[in-house]
């Protein structure tokens, strides 16, 4: 139980590498080098406050555009994007959905580059989702909500 | 815009999304850990030394119930609640993807940085 709790708002990957930090950067940042441990063939570089986009290029998904707004790019430090994860079916369109923020913290150890990933906003409920469980829902809930404060405050 | 049925079968971010936000919320996450720790327990005993009011917890209560992450059984005149781990094992199940998807993308950027 407390894993899913503590899981539940982020997850949070850490790694040693074997490698100076700007090389990581390059790697982070540059939308080639990017592409190959992503697995996406980006069409241009990234800048922050744009969006970028791309193709997923491993098997069976190639058809599937892939797309995310890069927010920070701190040299050597921050690299940061949005976008939605496991976004893998062509046949939906995500955009209109709350995107989670991805975060690249890199640090100098003795040995390399200690690489921190964040990825957060998983409880953000996507705008028509929440329209349409509105809709579905008996009356609304705000009226449901309602409803419970009217008996509660009338059967204390 | 159904979103119900996926290729996959597996847990879809639509799907688990009002669960995250009923989560979304500390109150409501201490309630669950308290709920999760024992046996179903009514909005009285929720309520006793937790600092907040009847109407609070109730609220609270509902939105957990409406994510379906506790459900509410009648005892007598009481409601009870209680976990309900279904959706929880279907957040599991979407994180769990979502994080081994990042473990394989980071052994590949090791590999690339370290070649």
């Amino acid at each position: 139980m407390d894993s899913v709790l503590s899981q539940t708002n982020t997850i949070r990957k850490q790694i040693e590498l074997a490698a100076p930090v700007s090389r990581v950067w390059r790697a982070l940042t540059d939308c080639r080098e990017f592409g190959e441990w992503f697995r996406v063939k980006l069409d241009g570089p990234f800048t922050a406050g744009d969006v970028s986009r791309g193709r997923i290029t491993w098997p069976g998904h190639e058809h599937v555009v892939w797309e995310a707004g890069a927010q920070r790019i701190e040299p050597e430090s921050l690299f940061s994007f949005k976008w939605h994860p496991d976004s893998v079916d062509p046949e939906i369109d995500y955009s209109p959905e709350t995107p989670t923020l991805v975060e690249f913290w890199l640090e100098a150890t003795a040995t390399g580059t200690l690489l921190v990933v964040t990825e957060s906003g998983f409880e953000e409920v996507p705008e028509a989702r929440r329209a349409e469980a509105f809709l579905r829902n008996d009356g609304g809930w705000t009226q449901q909500m309602k409803n419970i404060e009217d008996y509660v405050a009338q059967h204390p | 815009m159904s979103r119900s049925i996926r290729n996959n079968g597996e847990s879809a971010p639509d799907a688990v999304a009002p669960v995250f936000a009923a989560l979304g919320d500390g109150t409501r996450l201490r309630l669950l850990a308290r709920l999760s720790e024992g046996d179903a327990c009514s909005i009285s005993k929720q309520t006793e030394g937790s600092g907040l009011t009847r109407q609070a917890i109730t609220k609270h209560l509902r939105v957990l119930q409406k994510a379906r992450v506790v459900r509410c059984v009648r005892s007598g005149r009481e409601s009870l609640f209680a976990v309900d781990p279904e959706p929880l094992t279907e957040i599991r199940a979407y994180l769990e993807r979502v994080s081994r998807q990042w473990d394989e993308r980071l052994l590949r950027l090791k590999a690339l940085v370290e070649e």
